[in-house]
């Protein structure tokens, strides 16, 4: 290493679309590192001897190690020790509140000049891509063992991508026509373009995962019936439930889950109606209900359909679940914030349709379980929103349909499964569960961290390694 | 792929389809309905089960072709494929002892019902079906009917066969029956299943009607499917499709079928030259 010197505390911006260029197209927004800023970023990176970003990653990626390859130009290696980790890194370099993991922890933060860990790591998975296949890694000989997985998201991708190369036959069941989860119904285009999916799903095919769509475990099969088949099977089946606000006017016209309105556009690619069969209504004024990722991708999605597209939140801006840089890109876009407001009942016109958001306004009180400021009434402070559409983003628990067709499976109070954090064993032999099913609504890392650690476990269990 | 296995119009406009989906046939029941894309770019669409096979590991629909989807199901010939049959999904529908079952269907709704009534039947109900339609030239299985039912009867638009008018001539039909009916079961259109309920309310008879809301995964993800039923919301793919008749809140359900009432004739206007030039640009 060269003599001591200051540390380079200027992180490099990402080139980006513009925002009034984006806010009409669906196009990924943020284009990216160019192989020169993503070296300059690189050797910003002091190298902690004791790196304290690596605890922070839910999948304790190498990442000094990682961004020393790219400081070097050796984005191969740097391929490697990234994959050895973390089997979607161009998703992850992508989504990850890096904020909230990695970034928070950066030695170079206290000094203002945190390392872009996310975006070297999109970077180094988006060079891989670009020069073709990926390096198919070495599978084990046949175990004769058979294991099933249920649904196609982060945690079952993972799963299935560890157990094919330990010498398993693995097939992954998903209700939808798509592979992908949350990663194609509902993070929307422009921030998650879907042939990334498409290529992380195709990789898998080509090491040999058997993939069947269009299959509702619990209902095409129960989960009993498959291990009639399989000596073992890995529930990800997600937190696909989705919650409404219960309150005056809910099933007007107009009013959509999140769910609703991102598959719509995203599975069902809406936004290219009609060549593309499914509609998705072209609104004026779209208020969306919620603070997290999900309300942001709704009000971004609004935009780009054309309408003025307002965050309806109970508490501040501060206390918002979402990631911070999405939250930045909405607020460049023109996503109008109301903060500390709180739909009351929504009215409606002669025809069903939504017309008024009604709501309360809020100020915020002592911390609540969740450690936020609790929003708190004002008594008498009402205000009126004149809206067309109205996108219910205030969450989601875990489908009931696997757990009420599954006898003994112990599930908890909002229908997750319940499941050893560890080692992903559920309270029946056999089953094992990990992603957003045990844990509710959370992240694409947590929930492919779940899926390797369940897949050591399924691995122990049936070759008592 | 799903292999199309038979395919033809049964009376104008309603066409019969037969598919090949051996796993969503295995433990299919009556009342259970499944998700289908006519092609890669298509909408998903529920379609009631009306008859299936699970030796052969067939399944077949009967449907109203009426907008941009069913329209190109009914091109569908023998031999080719769909992209998604998915199933079988809802409730399957009670199959109780009740003792006179009045079995009530229009259009698709004869289809659909022929399987409930089947196992209506077997289960030792006796029968009474009623088919509703325009004109008699569009009643089809008929002879299926006429073998479970203790009695058939008709009710025609134009008065072509049976009672002349619609379903609300329903009541005449129950009076003029030698029995009480202890059950009404009613398969169609939205508007049939209201107008049917609305006969028998003021009768006291139990109404299962078996809903068609939009849907879009019919698994209980998007919330699209939701009917207010005895003042609670719920979601027609996984606590129905059956409800109680006399609790569905009809005038919010007739509404949000509407919704996309405007772009669903768009496809119909689009021609295909400009989807297809469209379509290779995106897909390079
Ligand atoms: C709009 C949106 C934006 C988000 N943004 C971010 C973000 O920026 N960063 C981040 O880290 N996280 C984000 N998340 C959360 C993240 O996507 C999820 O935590 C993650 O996808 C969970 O992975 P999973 O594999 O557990 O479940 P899912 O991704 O939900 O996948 C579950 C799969 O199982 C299938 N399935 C369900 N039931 C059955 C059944 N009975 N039979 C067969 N298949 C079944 C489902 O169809 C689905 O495909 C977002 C979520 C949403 C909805
Ligand atoms: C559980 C369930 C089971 C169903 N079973 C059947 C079945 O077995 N056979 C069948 O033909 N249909 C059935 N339907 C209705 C069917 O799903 C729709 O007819 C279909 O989605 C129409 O698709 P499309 O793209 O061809 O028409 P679209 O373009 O979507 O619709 C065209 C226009 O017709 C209206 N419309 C659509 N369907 C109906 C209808 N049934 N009655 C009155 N107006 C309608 C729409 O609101 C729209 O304005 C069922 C629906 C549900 C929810
Ligand atoms: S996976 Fe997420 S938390 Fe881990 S290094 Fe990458 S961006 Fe950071
Ligand atoms: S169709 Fe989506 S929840 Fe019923």
């Amino acid at each position: 290493m060269a003599e001591k010197k200051k540390p380079d505390l200027e992180r490099r911006e990402i080139p980006k679309q513009p925002p009034e260029v984006r806010r009409h197209n669906f196009f990924e927004v943020a284009l990216g590192y160019t192989e020169e800023l993503a070296v300059a970023e690189a050797r910003r990176c002091i190298q902690c001897k004791k790196p304290q970003c690596v605890p922070s990653c839910p999948v304790e990626i190498d990442i000094p190690g990682f961004i020393a390859h790219i400081a070097t130009g050796d984005f191969q290696e740097g391929v490697r020790v990234l994959k050895s980790r973390n089997c979607l890194p161009a998703v992850c370099g992508r989504v990850c509140p890096q904020e909230e993991q990695c970034e928070k922890t950066c030695a170079l933060k206290k000094l203002g000049g945190t390392v872009a860990i996310g975006r070297l790591e999109r970077f180094l998975a988006d060079w891989e891509a670009a020069r073709g296949a990926p390096e198919m890694p070495a599978i084990q000989g046949p175990t004769g063992k058979k294991v099933a997985v249920v649904g196609g998201g982060p945690a079952g991708l993972t799963v299935a991508g560890d157990l094919i190369q330990l010498g398993y036959a693995v097939t992954i069941y998903e209700a939808l026509h798509r592979m992908g989860g949350v990663l194609v119904y509902g993070i929307p285009e422009f921030r998650l373009p879907k042939a990334i999916v498409n290529r992380e799903v195709q990789y898998l095919q080509r090491l040999g995962v058997k993939l069947v769509t269009d299959f509702v475990v619990g209902k095409t099969r129960t989960i009993d019936s498959l291990l009639e088949e399989y000596d073992a099977i890995f529930v990800g089946s997600g937190a696909g439930l989705p919650w409404f606000m219960e309150i005056p006017g809910e099933n007007l016209n107009g009013v959509y889950s999140a769910n609703e309105y991102l598959t719509r556009l995203n599975l069902m690619k809406g936004y290219r109606f009609p060549e593309y069969h499914t509609p998705i209504k072209v609104h004026k004024r779209v208020a969306v209900v919620g603070g997290g990722n999900v309300a942001m991708d709704c009000a971004r999605s609004a935009l780009r359909l054309g309408a003025e597209s307002r965050i309806v939140y109970r508490r501040s801006r501060e206390e918002l679940p979402a990631r911070l840089e999405e939250v930045e890109n909405a607020e460049e876009e023109g996503v109008i914030f109301e903060f500390l407001t709180l739909p009351i009942r929504y009215e409606g016109d002669a025809s069903g349709w939504v017309r008024r958001m009604v709501c309360q306004r809020m100020r915020l009180g002592e911390p609540d379980a969740s450690g936020r400021r609790s929003p708190i009434p004002i008594a008498g402070d009402e205000t009126v929103f004149e809206v067309d559409a109205v996108v219910c983003a205030i969450g989601n628990s875990p489908n009931p349909l696997i757990g009420s067709t599954t006898p003994g499976l112990t599930l908890g109070k909002k229908g997750n499964i319940m499941a050893d954090e560890a080692t992903g064993s559920t309270s029946r032999a056999k089953i094992w569960a990990g992603g957003d099913v045990v844990t509710g609504a959370a992240t694409v890392i947590l929930a492919m961290g779940a899926g390797r650690k369940a897949a050591r476990a399924m691995h122990e269990y049936l070759c008592g390694s | 792929m799903y292999k199309v296995i038979a395919s033809r119009m049964i009376v104008p406009n309603v066409h019969v389809l037969t598919v090949e989906a051996p796993d969503v046939v295995r433990d299919m029941q009556p009342g259970q309905f499944v998700i289908i894309r006519a092609e890669e770019e298509g909408e998903r669409i529920p379609l009631s089960v009306s008859d299936w096979d699970a030796d052969r590991g067939t399944v077949t629909l009967v449907f109203l072709n009426i907008g941009s989807t069913t329209h190109r199901l009914a091109r569908l010939e023998e031999g080719s494929g769909i992209p998604t049959v998915v199933g079988p999904l809802g409730n399957p529908a009670e199959i109780g002892l009740y003792g006179t079952v009045l079995c009530l269907a229009g259009c698709y709704g004869i289809g659909s019902l022929f399987p409930i009534a089947r196992a209506l039947k077997a289960r030792g109900n006796r029968i009474i079906t009623v088919l509703e339609a325009r004109s008699s030239f569009l009643f089809y299985w008929e002879e299926r009917f006429r073998q479970l039912s203790d009695k058939l009867v008709h009710i025609t638009r134009d008065g072509t066969k049976g009672y002349k008018g619609h379903v609300g001539r329903l009541p005449e039909v129950i009076k003029a029956l030698a029995e009480p009916v202890h059950r009404v079961i009613v398969n169609g259109c939205t508007f049939l299943l209201k107008r049917g309920s609305d006969a028998t309310r003021p009768l006291g008879i139990p109404t299962t009607v078996s809903l068609n809301p939009i849907m879009i995964d019919g698994t209980g993800m998007c919330g699209v499917c939701r009917v207010s039923v005895g003042g609670v919301t719920r979601f027609a793919c996984v606590h129905g499709p059956d409800f109680d008749g006399h609790q569905v809140d009809w005038p919010e359900l007739l509404q949000r079928r509407k919704t996309y009432m405007a772009e669903e004739v768009v496809p119909l206007r689009t021609s295909r030259c400009e989807e297809h030039s469209l379509h290779a640009e995106e897909t390079r």
